[in-house]
């Protein structure tokens, strides 16, 4: 197909002009998007902001705006042009990090109330989300298409040592069905969750779960103190599989629309939208592999193996995420100006930076 | 070199680790734990013991031992050997009698249980009736008599354990053949005592305990004589020629009886106390034995004045005016006499007597003036001192065993070298007969020598160095089955300590009454603990040795054939250098001995080095090229040139949060305290609560109330379940300065064309700290200082401790030992490719790349079994096919009492065996691993289990006891006559006989075969398991 789409031209927020907003419209071949950097140099040209650093994102079916900052999601974004693409430019240092994601596009009403009523807004403060990349995970399900239904596989991620793992494993028997009918056999389950720790903070495992495998070792005849110091061999890493005690969340799993955030069903555990990996290896991870090598006392390197991208880490943003106050004020309307959202977005980011410090100091981290 | 190091299963591989890996436990050394019964046959010559786990152990010429394990797990109360049979009865305390014997399967006895046999009362009949207290084997080795509680003898035949209903002599039968005037008084009660007329098969003596005994004419079911004391009867024993009886008794007492049937005796001949006119304690056993001079010995055990000696576990020797109260420092279980065994000799002529205390076995020469002690070969009182640590070197050169020997003869002086017996047999192989000769030197002669051991003469000389808590390091010699004491080195007169060292155990008064004597080495009593010995490195080539105690100190020694006085050189290891606002709240250092001390020949100190805080030193190396000794504490490391006599650096590795470290052992006390503490209160307030909630009601309810209370308990115990916290380790955990492990290396640190020496180090913490250092040349040697500097440190991230570190060659192969090479016992290291690190944390095996340190290669252990590695050794393990093959692995011992094999340099786990109970944590905190191979650990604390991973290196005993062999030797005897010693040189004397020689050439064989490499012994049979250690087919 050799058709041209026209393209709504993003908002452009320029420091300069607060409340202004600049349109453009240009066409791209649907078929031939070209690379992310050509748009990229297309739009700065476009907009004659030749050496200004900007967020790029765009509107997609469901009206969530989406970043564009890799060729991948940029031909997704050109792929979903229906026909018109809406993108959304913003200035780097400026960028307003919570207008992506789920549903920003809609709450962008609420940002809008919030700016006509500023009494509200200090009282409530907006909760500032960072892109999705500049997050790192704390946990994930994964494995959900290879293992049983009554199964959950919980990946751990335990970056540092500022945050315990915080649970507890004892021993216990549980009922198997074997050959000979029903049989109690023992078992290892967590007894206890740590307030504030990270198996706490994922709400994907619970006291009475009963734990199966660590790391893909099946822990049955194995004593608590094996359990407990594969775990810790592990905690780098750990992947736990466990029976949850609670079973109601796992039988519904087949209305769940797997791979887009955002979208679980799991009624009981709102606010953790859960990432799903489509394939497990537990040697694939070593993540335990950083020794550190000083050499002639010099100073500190990293063994060169799989290094982290540590800077992602560094400009990490720690937000707490909370639905509650991000669907506060939601007023379903497919009627959106886009002029003055564009301009209340920039409001909103700039009145916002103070309490983003803030937050951060509070450590809490956000589960995706 | 041919390698078959591919990984998955590769079949070709599979047929080699068959040909490499065998897990076997062989052989167990030392002294039985908690032994309860002794038996001796002086037929076969073999002792026997009886332990409370229901172990028998038999031990006869060195090499000769069994294991037999009852399946009841009850105490063996007594052990019978049947007279002149390769039979033996035991009884165990849950009333059974088993019978086991020795058959001889493919040329090798094992010992084995035959039946066994409960004896039952009639219907009805209290279970004293039948609850034995004698075990009588009749001469006919048809018949066993069996005394009881009831009074009641009964007749058993074997090998069938038939009982002979009929001819039970019951008390009443008894009494009805006595007299009327002892018939009035209720003597008889249990039976105490049961022997076999020594020259007439007919007539057996009932000893009962209310001081009757009786001679009971077996054909003629009548009395043929009675004799009855006044005292309760404790035991008796008849005269060699039947005219006599002596009993003991209660009141410590004994009393002759002439045997002689038309008269009456109602007084004894003689009535003695020997300790008296004060109350005495009983005498419970009692020898009388005749001798050719004419005067007999009188042998008893107990009998001291009650008030005075009450307590002391004595054994008293009388003989021709001279008297000696033999002073055990445990409990006499029980004893023996050797005497002749020929039961047509005339007289006993008593050579040994042997006693089986609680903690040791104690053998004294009753021939030899002064009945001085005689060293056994086998049954080492390993525990004679609690053993903290040990230290196991393989393949020592002839020159230094010899060396030790010398020096450990000389301190054997005490013991009796039983001169006057026969030769022992001459060496199976030419080859080992020097060590061979050494061998006898230093075992004298051994009278309890039966059975034939056909294990190849061992083809390398084994130390086992053990260290104890009094401050003492003993020189075993492990090459073998027997576990023999070469030399003992004590550290304690470096020290100033509160007892004298010159007080010697022989120094007693002549005019002491009684004339006690201590003898035996059990001494569990450390004067300070501080004394004690953690960690000991020995070369082998140089005869440095360095030995470090619990109170940090660190002393180097050198083997010296002459005795010498000198001052020992003190340093201080300030290991806390510039940290400040440190307080160590743990034991003071020792006080070093001022000035000259004089030392023995032997291992004698020049250098003690002191760690400043003085905590217990947790790691230690010795490179004697180098003259350097590495020490490690909690605190920090340090190194020590000897040779110039001067620190060359510390380091500290102490995290500023470590405060347990730092403040000592007392406050782990405390916190103990405290957590005791806590758990007393909470059982009060379980109780109280379960108190509240009993409900109050009438009597009739209470019983249910308080069966409700406890359900409640049990509920609260189920609510508290075990529970493990998962946490990842922080660098903040306590005791991460702590020293694992120290290494001396000379490898590429800095660059890979120049090769420097280094010592690497490594912490609880999971830190690994390498230095280079700079050794002068040795022309320089005294001149130049030591340089150290420090190259690298590596953090592991999972942070678990260093328990090994290795460096590999260029051919994978573990660097040698210091000297080895100089020594031309190993071929030089490949220097040209490149050298690889291996460090063994608890956790993980990881191999790194040298000199720039990057990660190639790790097996997570822990991640995947969850076991952590608690020993971990290189070891060579030879091919029980090829002659020359063999390969470098790991030997690893982890904390569930697993052990491994993990290849090298692929780190691919090989086999896998369960060794040690994951509960049995002193076992598991024992283990040592030897070079090839082998292994040792502790399974109780006076025994060493030893195993072997190896098909090539087996130590296990194989021996023949044949009633063959028994026959030929009562058939010498008829023809040497009662010549005591002859009739032991069983061994020479075999030999003009037509089986000796037959033996002899069979002997010759295996030694052979031995001597070709392959002395491996072919497993033989299903159940030598339970015959020969234990150790699994």
């Amino acid at each position: 197909m050799n058709r041209s789409h026209r393209h709504g031209a993003g908002s452009g927020c320029l420091g300069t002009m607060e409340f202004g907003a600049e349109f453009r419209r240009f066409s791209l071949e649907r078929s031939k998007p070209g690379k992310f950097e050509e748009f990229y140099g297309l739009l700065q040209h476009v907009h004659k902001i030749p050496n200004v650093d900007v967020l790029v994102g765009y509107a997609d079916i469901h009206g969530d705006l989406l970043p564009i900052n890799n060729d991948d999601n940029y031909h997704k974004a050109v792929s979903t042009a229906n026909p018109l693409l809406r993108i959304f430019i913003q200035k780097k240092e400026e960028a307003d990090y919570s207008a992506f994601g789920t549903d920003t596009l809609i709450k962008k009403k609420n940002v809008l109330t919030n700016v006509l009523r500023p009494d509200n807004h200090r009282k409530k403060p907006h909760i500032v989300i960072s892109m999705p990349q500049d997050f790192r995970p704390v946990s994930s399900i994964i494995d959900v298409d290879i293992l049983p239904e009554t199964h959950r596989r919980v990946r751990l991620y335990k970056y540092g040592t500022e945050k315990p793992l915080g649970f507890y494993i004892r021993d216990g028997s549980s009922v198997r069905v074997t050959p000979h009918g029903l049989e109690k056999v023992p078992g290892i389950f967590i007894s206890r969750l740590v307030p504030g720790g990270l198996a706490q903070s994922t709400g994907l495992l619970a006291v009475n779960d009963e734990v199966l495998e660590v790391n893909g070792i099946e822990v049955s005849g194995k004593s608590l103190d094996q359990v407990t110091d594969m775990m810790i061999a592990n905690s780098r890493n750990l992947i736990i599989t466990v029976r949850p005690a609670n079973q109601r969340n796992n039988v519904i799993r087949n209305s769940r629309t797997s791979g887009s955030s955002g979208q679980s069903t799991d009624n009981s555990l709102p606010g953790y939208p859960q990432q799903i990996e489509p394939s497990f290896e537990p040697e694939d991870e070593d993540s335990d592999e950083d020794d550190i090598i000083i050499e002639d006392n010099g100073v500190p390197q990293q063994i060169p193996k799989a290094v982290r991208n540590t800077e992602s880490l560094e400009s990490l943003t720690q937000i707490e995420l909370s639905f509650e106050s991000g669907q506060n004020g939601f007023i379903p309307s497919n009627e959106v100006s886009l002029a003055p959202l564009a301009s209340g977005t920039n409001t909103e980011f700039e009145t916002r930076a103070p309490d983003q410090k803030l937050l951060e100091e509070d450590g809490t981290i956000i589960t995706l | 070199m041919r390698r078959f190091l591919r990984p998955g299963h590769d079949p070709a591989r599979e047929r080699l680790k068959r040909d490499l890996f065998q897990f076997n436990k062989t052989v167990e050394h030392g002294f039985p734990h908690q032994p309860s019964a002794l038996g001796y046959s002086p037929s076969l010559r073999i002792l026997a013991i009886g332990t409370r786990s229901g172990a028998i152990k038999l031990y006869g010429a060195p090499g000769v031992e069994f294991m037999g394990l009852h399946r009841e797990n009850n105490a063996v109360v007594q052990i019978h050997f049947l007279p002149g049979q390769c039979q033996l009865v035991t009884l165990l305390d849950d009333n059974s009698l088993h019978l086991w014997s020795l058959k001889v399967k493919s040329g090798v006895s094992e010992l084995q249980e035959d039946e066994s046999f409960t004896l039952r009362g009639p219907p009805g009949a209290a279970p004293s009736a039948t609850q034995i207290t004698v075990v009588l084997p009749h001469s006919s080795c048809q018949l066993l008599y069996l005394g009881t509680e009831s009074g009641s003898v009964f007749m058993v035949q074997l090998p069938a354990f038939r009982a002979l209903e009929d001819q039970t002599i019951s008390s009443d039968a008894v009494l009805q053949r006595l007299p009327e005037e002892v018939r009035h008084r209720r003597a008889f009660e249990m039976v105490e005592a049961l022997q076999e007329h020594p020259r007439d098969p007919n007539q057996i003596l009932i000893g009962y305990s209310r001081g009757l005994v009786v001679i009971w004419d077996l054909q003629g079911s009548c009395v043929l004589c009675h004799f009855l004391s006044s005292q309760q009867l404790e035991n008796v024993c008849w005269q060699r020629d039947g005219h006599l009886i002596v009993s003991c008794h209660s009141d410590g007492s004994y009393c002759q009886w002439p045997v002689s049937s038309d008269t009456l005796q109602l007084e004894p001949l003689r009535s003695c106390v020997p300790y008296g006119p004060f109350p005495c304690k009983a005498i419970t056993k009692i020898f009388w034995l005749t001798t050719k001079q004419g005067l007999p010995f009188t042998i008893f055990q107990g009998g001291m004045p009650r008030a005075s000696y009450g307590d002391r576990h004595c054994i008293s020797v009388i003989h021709n005016g001279q008297q000696t109260a033999f002073d055990f420092t445990s409990r006499v279980i029980d004893f023996t006499v050797l005497i002749e065994a020929n039961p047509e000799a005339a007289l006993d002529d008593p050579y040994a007597l042997v006693v089986l205390a609680e903690e040791e076995l104690v053998v004294i020469d009753l021939q030899t003036a002064g009945w001085p002690p005689v060293q056994p070969p086998y049954l080492a009182s390993l525990h004679c001192s609690a053993i903290t640590c040990s230290h196991h070197v393989s393949n020592i050169p002839l020159k230094l065993w010899e060396r030790i020997i010398a020096a450990g003869s000389r301190q054997n002086t005490h013991f009796s070298t039983m001169v006057g017996l026969a030769p022992a047999p001459a060496p199976p192989q030419p080859r080992a007969r020097l060590a061979h000769e050494l061998l006898r030197h230093l075992l004298q002669e051994w009278p309890i020598d039966g059975g034939t051991s056909l294990a190849p003469a061992p083809p390398q000389r084994d130390l086992l160095l053990t260290g104890h808590e009094d401050g003492t390091v003993r020189f075993w010699d492990a090459s073998g089955v027997c576990l023999r004491l070469l030399y003992k080195l004590s550290t304690v007169r470096v020290f100033l300590t509160d007892t004298d060292p010159s007080e010697s155990l022989s120094a007693q008064g002549e005019d002491e009454w009684p004339p006690l004597r201590k003898v035996g080495s059990f001494d569990p009593y450390s004067d300070d603990p501080r004394l004690g010995i953690q960690k000991i490195f020995l070369c082998r080539y140089s005869g440095y040795l360095a030995v470090a105690g619990t109170a940090g100190q660190v002393l180097v020694l050198e083997l010296n054939d002459e005795a010498a006085e000198h001052a020992v050189e003190q340093v201080e290891a300030d290991l806390l250098q510039d940290q400040e606002g440190y307080r160590w709240k743990g034991h003071e250092r020792l006080c070093a001995r001022p000035g000259p001390v004089h030392f023995e020949p032997g291992f004698q100190p020049f250098v003690l080095v002191q760690c400043q805080p003085p905590a217990v030193v947790t790691s230690l190396a010795l490179h004697s090229e180098w003259r350097l000794v590495a020490f490690g504490t909690s605190h920090g490391f340090g190194l020590f040139d000897h040779q110039q006599r001067r620190q060359v650096f510390v380091k500290c590795t102490l995290h500023p949060n470590d405060q347990l470290a730092l403040e000592g052992p007392l406050s782990r006390v405390k916190s103990l305290k405290k957590s005791l503490r806590q758990s007393f209160r909470r059982i009060r307030r379980s109780r109280v609560s379960s108190r509240k909630r009993r409900p109050a009601g009438p009597p009739g309810e209470v019983q249910e109330g308080s069966s409700r209370a406890e359900r409640t308990g049990l509920q609260n115990m189920e609510l508290a379940p075990v529970q493990r916290k998962i946490e990842a380790r922080s660098a903040e955990d306590s005791f991460t300065g702590f020293v694992r492990t120290l290494y001396f290396a000379d490898t590429y640190l800095r660059d890979s064309s120049r090769h420097c020496p280094s010592l690497w180090a490594g912490t609880n913490g999971g830190t690994v700290y390498a230095f280079a250092l700079r050794v002068p040349p040795a022309e320089r040697r005294m001149d130049e200082p030591v340089r150290a500097e420090q190259a690298k440190e590596i953090q592991l991230m999972h942070r678990a401790p260093v328990v090994g570190i290795l460096v590999l060659d260029g051919h994978s192969v573990p660097l040698p030992e210091p000297l080895e090479v100089a020594h031309d016992l190993s071929k030089s290291p490949d220097m040209q490719g490149s050298h690889q690190l291996l460090v063994v944390s608890e956790e993980q095996f990881k191999v790194f790349t040298l000199p720039k340190v990057s990660a190639r290669l790790k097996l997570k252990l822990t991640a995947l079994e969850g076991s952590r590695v608690r020993r971990v050794s290189a070891a060579r393990f030879g091919s029980c096919r090829a002659e020359d093959y063999g390969e470098h692995h790991l030997a690893v011992l982890t904390n569930l009492g697993d052990i491994q094999v993990v290849s090298l340099p692929l780190l691919k786990p090989q086999v896998r065996y369960s060794c040690i109970r994951r509960e049995d944590v002193s076992g598991i905190a024992s283990c040592v691993f030897t070079k090839y191979g082998q292994g040792f650990y502790l399974i109780s604390p006076s025994e060493f289990e030893r195993f072997s991973l190896s098909t090539k290196w087996l130590v296990e005993p194989r021996c023949l006891v044949d009633s063959a062999e028994t026959k030929n030797y009562s058939r010498l005897h008829d023809r040497s006559g009662p010549e005591k010693a002859s009739g032991r040189a069983r061994n020479s004397g075999s030999q003009s006989d037509g089986e000796g020689v037959l033996k002899e050439i069979q002997s010759t064989l295996e030694g052979d075969r031995g001597s070709c490499g392959d002395w491996r012994s072919p497993r033989v049979a299903v159940g030598y398991s339970l015959s020969n250690g234990g150790g699994c087919s």
